[in-house]
């Protein structure tokens, strides 16, 4: 690629924030005619608020816009709905299927874009009227599909096709828009945007998907590829670009970089949070929890066979990149998504499946779903914290003849407790649950878990979503329960550094199985590594 | 200067009346207004207004118990109870029974809803179950739960082999009649008790005492620990199952407290109506129900014990003073126009209210 | 695998199957003679096909059975009154009819959307609710304006008491008269040839539209409301419009229902027209997501002939012919009632089965 010609897209100096959250900081690159360029980095990181930026995405003008320029062909532009991205020749694939059922490819393909043949009620009664013309559609359809390399019948179902092959057709969709009757200015496919395309293929399936992006690449089509699996990316691409805390860390040729570069530049921090020591030592050599071989059914965080142990009195990290599994592992457990495999606690047999049987045993959830899982949010805070403690262990009940009545003023009293322990900023115990801000609501969750006074208690995501201040707050609120209680933590967090400053022992969760358990001091690019690292399917 | 007090005042009470007329909702305040205007313009009609009242007050005390039957399902998140016809039609049995094996006075009454309590009891049971497997198109199935049952009950009617001669066809020998006279059994048996008459004004103390009693259990109940896991279950059913709630059971088991609380209601309106009503009339029972206790203010996932008394008080106010007050104005009845457009429009106003973010 | 394959066929047409039973079973207790049967199918099949048609638009829009559809019925009754009023007859009066009836029938039908749109996720029981609101609506336009306000020329129509139409609109003007605009017979039974044509062109229009762009996104919204939006189609104006539609063509098909009875039961024709015409469509394989032409056929053939044979059953079996009608009463209900409940379970059971898929 000559670097003298007019770059396809240049961003200069892109920022963005949404309500003070800076997301993006100082986004500089270029991309030609025809270049494949990996985008990585970890959830988070900002790669889908810049895919956003460049769409013209609603929601980022609602929040301000943002700062920068964005060039096509050297001019400056400015995107204000994906509408605008499409004439300008942008496409995008996205990670959830945008396709119907029911419809076939070529339907699909050509969805609200159907070619149609003049009908006389359409004078009568408007353009909806005239009939599609199937032919045609189906000949767009095929020439499309033909771009990719494949072979696809654009004749069949969608719900009856692989998995894979609907990736297809989403491509196909966006190259199919060429043949569109556009008004003036507007442009033929030029830039592609993949996110995360192969994560759902099979092996076989994405070197296709790789084969087919050569194709349009060779075209003239550039292509921006984000991707989890690095050595798809490396091989593939012809630069690789790291994004990380909203900076752009590294981008290089790929040629000349390796998997575990990347890997260390995906995860490495700049500010590394402090690791907090242990002050009291709580462990002991007792396994407390025993997991073989589960399997949770969960969707989109698929747990496929995982086993590990943990020792009492540990906190015990699981990581990973979102969607392969992690969180599957405490929902599994806990009861709340079918489950198969076989868990001990405290030497005894978990019954999975049945949420009561592991809250009897002892053990406690905070869910990484605060407002569907962890909160009633039309309660008072009273209720969110009591309520659990009070079927599990009949707690804050008085008995008057048979009946179990509502104990009032143990109710408040303990959710006093709680809101001062934790700090929860709210006018009265009576306030509703979802008039709190996040941070207080993930406080809620934890009053919850802890008034359960549970043996064994799972953490997921305990700080998704919540401030800085908040955040360091419930880390070192879990450090200090697990210290003065004795209990044992199992959290669940794709902020690894999170999990390195207060975990003692880390498992790092890849494609629903376990990659590897570290210490948790262990180097951060070590983690990295596992997380993007294939597990060897066959291993098992 | 007093100037500014003055605008600032009117300033805050304007805020003020905003606030109360989103805490109480605009159609309950229009409804409500409606009613004050129809007791205010009564004695104009050449209607007493007290004997309004006293009007108002009887039918609150017929139909309060079956507004209550809509609680306990609202609180367990199985929505609004359209399927009330199949609690009705265990109350018109444990009526029939009753009368079957002449009990008479008092003891007919208490026998009616002691028979009606186990088919309560197995039907609730086996509606629960079924509205368990629908989760998310309750009140559709509901409906249609009601009517076939109704229908079917119709035909078990003719069919039953009750033989006492005040209830079946007097030619046939066989069969029920369509209404049965409570003459002698328990007609008006707590209309008539403890009721007090001043002047124009007659208040039902027994009838109101007995649907307290009821309300009473309800808001006890509530405050249980079954009846708060109840709460949970129709306010979050995922936080509930997450807290070892088993949502199904709550579910179930507000199913069956509904209707019997449905059977009870019938028997009590039975007793001031005088009749017992048999075949197609359980029918559309369940909308009046249904409207008056959202005219309570109560949503399609949360309800009140006040919630039912305001309905209820709303709804009948409403249905009585209309067909006097307009007759006696403008000698047409509209009334029945009034009903249908007030209690459907309350219904769809609750169906198409966006549901304020629950999960 | 074939196995499996036969179990699914028997549980996805397990309510065409009870019928096709239930008449199997009757036909030869009832005694009625081949000739009558057929001729009387031949009548309800030109009598209802229009209107169990008119249900298949908002099936494909992913809205489900439209209850709604009395808001047609309305409609096309209005029509019927003003063309009687205004004496046009026959054919022409059929027509005027129609044109009457179109407009009303677009402004409900919008109406209707609107309100539906608001509803999402329980269309069924918000537009069965809709079907009862403006029913009040519609008595208070027939029986109180018109005549007072709403002018009405001929005193025959207009109750005694000067305003408001009479309860039965006789229309022998029209009686029949599109069913023997052709007139044909074969063995003394008389074919309403013109009407068949009608029924055929509407399901041949039925079809194009299936092909028309309006088709092709009423299919994408049916299927997934949001990928619909994300590709650019306007959502709510698609579903708007199925309603419409349905709506309109509702009107007509109670104009064709009303013009082969001969005579017009003002307050009453339109009540039931909604549950008949889903309990036919559903009783001929129709789910609540998927319905075509043939379901309609095969629906009215099996559920009409129930209709006409239970009361005789009923008469031979057990010597009331009562009990056969509310079987057939029963029936209507308990279908709607099995095809709500298998709809919903099987919902339940695919997003179950593609979970276990992605696993």
């Amino acid at each position: 690629m000559e670097k003298t010609e007019i770059p396809l897209l240049e961003m200069k100096g892109i920022s963005k924030d949404f309500f003070g959250n800076q997301v993006l900081n100082d986004i500089n690159f270029t991309l030609h005619r025809g270049e494949i360029l990996g985008l990585v980095g970890e959830n988070g990181a900002g790669k889908s608020t810049l895919m956003k930026i460049l769409f013209g995405m609603e929601e980022i003008l609602q929040t301000g816009g943002y700062g920068g320029d964005v060039l096509i062909d050297g001019k400056k532009v400015l995107f204000k709905s994906p509408e605008d991205a499409l004439r300008a020749g942008i496409g995008m694939v996205h990670q959830e299927f945008s396709l119907l059922p029911e419809f076939t490819v070529a339907e699909n393909i050509l969805l609200n874009r159907e070619p149609e043949k003049y009908s006389v009620m359409s004078e009568l009664f408007g353009k909806r009227l005239n009939t599609v013309d199937r032919a045609e559609m189906q000949r767009r359809a095929l020439k499309a599909i033909s771009k990719l390399g494949i072979e696809l019948d654009a004749g069949k179902r969608i719900q009856d096709l692989p998995v894979g092959y609907k990736q297809f057709t989403e491509i196909a969709r966006e190259l199919s828009k060429e043949d569109d009757k556009r008004d003036e200015g507007a442009s033929s496919l030029r830039l592609l945007v993949l996110d995360e395309p192969t994560a759902v293929l099979s092996e076989k399936e994405a070197e296709t998907l790789l084969s087919a992006m050569h194709m349009l690449s060779e075209a003239g089509i550039a292509i921006i590829f984000i991707s989890h699996r690095l050595h798809e990316i490396t091989s593939a691409c012809d630069t690789v670009m790291v994004m990380r805390d909203g900076l752009i860390i590294k981008k290089v040729p790929a040629k000349s970089a390796n998997v575990s570069d990347i890997a260390s530049w995906m995860v490495g921090r700049s500010v590394s949070t402090e690791r907090v020591e242990r002050k009291v030592e709580v462990r002991s050599d007792k396994d407390i929890l025993k997991v073989e071989h589960l399997k949770v059914i969960m969707p989109g965080e698929m747990v496929r066979d995982v086993s590990f142990s943990v020792k009492e009195g540990e906190i015990f990290g699981i990581g990973g990149l979102a969607g392969q599994g992690k969180i599957g592992i405490p929902n599994g457990i806990m009861g709340l998504y079918n489950a198969m495999g076989n868990v001990e606690f405290d030497g005894k047999k978990v019954t999975l499946n049945a949420p009561r049987m592991p809250l009897d045993e002892g053990m406690a959830f905070v869910s990484e779903d605060r407002r569907g899982v962890g909160l009633l949010l039309d309660e008072s805070l009273e209720w969110n914290v009591a309520f659990a403690a009070m079927q599990i262990k009949e707690d804050f009940l008085k008995k008057i003849g048979p009946m179990k009545f509502r104990d009032q003023r143990a109710i408040e009293k303990v959710t006093k407790e709680y809101v001062d322990l934790l700090e929860i900023k709210c006018t009265s115990t009576r306030q509703k649950a979802k008039e709190l801000s996040g941070g207080n609501q993930q406080k809620v969750c934890l009053a919850k878990a802890f008034a359960l006074s549970p043996r064994l208690l799972f953490v997921s995501e305990p700080t998704r979503g919540i401030d800085i201040g908040a955040k360091a707050l419930v880390l070192s609120a879990l450090r200090r329960y697990n210290e003065e209680h004795k209990v044992t933590i199992v959290m669940v967090s794709s902020e690894l550094e999170e999990l390195r400053s207060i975990c003692d022992r880390i498992a790092i969760i890849q494609d629903g199985r376990v990659a590897d358990i570290l210490p948790a001091t262990s180097d951060s690019t070590e983690f990295g590594m596992l997380m993007v690292s294939k597990v060897n399917k066959e291993a098992n | 200067m007093g100037l500014d007090t003055a605008s600032l005042d009117s300033a805050m009470l304007k805020t003020k009346i905003q606030g109360l007329v989103k805490s109480f909702g605009l159609p309950r305040l229009i409804i409500a207004l409606f009613l004050l205007l129809l007791f205010i313009i009564a004695p104009f009609a050449g209607l007493n207004f007290f004997t309004g009242l006293s009007d108002t007050f009887n039918r609150f005390g017929m139909n309060a118990v079956l507004v209550l039957a809509m609680v306990p399902m609202i609180h367990s998140g199985c929505g609004l109870n359209f399927g009330l016809p199949l609690g009705i039609i265990s109350g018109l049995l444990g009526a029939t029974l009753s009368l079957e094996f002449e009990f008479t006075g008092m003891a007919s009454f208490l026998m009616a809803i002691v028979f009606s309590t186990p088919f309560a009891v197995i039907l609730g049971y086996g509606y629960g179950v079924l509205l368990n497997k629908v989760k998310g198109g309750e009140m559709m199935i509901a409906t249609y739960v009601g009517f076939s049952s109704v229908a079917f009950m119709c035909m078990m009617w003719l069919l039953l082999p009750y033989d006492n001669p005040s209830m079946v066809w007097g030619f046939s020998g066989e069969g029920l009649r369509t209404t049965i006279s409570l003459e002698g059994a328990y007609s008006g048996i707590l209309m008539n008790f403890l009721s007090l008459e001043i002047g124009h004004l007659k208040i039902p103390f027994g009838m109101f005492l007995f649907f307290a009693l009821l309300a009473f259990l309800v808001w006890g109940f509530l405050k249980t620990k079954t009846g708060t896991a109840m709460t949970a279950v129709g306010s979050n059913p995922v936080f509930a199952t997450a807290s070892g709630v088993s949502v199904d059971k709550m579910r179930t088991l507000s199913v069956v407290m509904s209707t019997w609380l449905g059977a009870v209601g019938i028997i009590v309106y039975q007793q001031s109506f005088g009749f017992i009503q048999l075949y197609m009339s359980p029918f559309y029972m369940a909308l009046p129900a249904v409207s008056a206790i959202l005219l309570g203010g109560a949503s399609v996932n949360k309800a009140s014990i006040t919630n039912v008394v305001i309905g209820t008080f709303l709804f009948q106010g409403i249905l009585t003073m209309t067909p006097s007050v307009m007759n006696g104005l403008i000698q047409t009845d509209v009334s029945e126009v009034i009903r249908i457009i007030v209690s459907n429009g309350m219904i769809l106003y609750a169906l198409t209210r966006k549901q304020e973010a629950t999960r | 695998m074939k196995k499996f394959d036969l179990k699914e066929l028997l549980v996805n047409n397990v309510v065409t199957i009870i019928f096709v039973v239930i008449c199997a079973v009757s036909i030869p207790i009832s005694g009625y003679s081949p000739s009558y049967l057929i001729s009387e199918v031949i009548t309800r099949i030109s009598r209802n096909s229009f209107l169990v048609l008119s249900l298949l638009i908002p099936v494909m829009a992913g809205m489900g059975m439209n209850f709604g559809m009395t808001l047609g019925a309305m409609a096309g009754q209005i029509g019927l009154i003003y063309a009687c009023d205004w004496n046009v007859v026959g054919i022409p009066g059929m027509v005027l009819a129609a044109i009457i009836s179109t407009p009303i029938s677009i402004i409900l039908g919008y109406l209707c959307g609107e309100i539906l749109n608001r509803a999402r996720g329980r269309e069924m029981v918000t537009s069965y609710i809709i079907g009862f609101f403006m029913n009040g609506v519609y008595q208070f336009f027939v029986l109180y304006l018109m005549g007072s306000i709403i002018p009405i020329a001929s005193q025959s129509l207009i109750l005694p008491r000067g305003y408001g139409v009479r309860n039965t609109v006789n229309l022998i003007g029209m009686r029949k008269s599109l069913d023997t605009l052709i007139d044909l017979r074969i063995g003394g039974v008389q074919i309403p040839i013109a009407t068949f044509i009608v029924i055929a062109i509407f399901c041949v229009f039925f079809l194009w539209f299936k092909r028309t762009k309006l088709g092709q996104d009423m299919r994408a919204v049916g299927q997934n409301n949001e990928i619909a939006r994300d590709a650019g189609i306007k959502v709510e104006k698609t579903r708007i419009l199925s309603i419409v539609l349905s709506t309109v063509f509702a009107g007509y098909g109670m104009i064709i229902y009303l013009q082969n009875i001969g005579t017009l039961n003002t307050y009453n024709s339109h009540s039931q027209i909604g549950t008949f015409s889903i309990a036919a469509l559903l009783v001929g394989g129709a789910s609540v997501d998927k319905a075509n032409i043939r379901n309609v056929f095969l629906g009215i053939i099996l559920f009409h002939l129930m209709f006409v044979i239970a009361p005789l059953v009923g008469k031979n079996l057990i010597g009331q012919a009562q009990l056969g009608e509310y079987f057939r009463v029963f029936v209507s209900y308990a279908v709607i009632t099995l095809a709500l409940v298998l709809y919903e379970m099987r919902k339940r059971r695919a997003a179950k089965l593609a979970l276990m898929e992605e696993a």
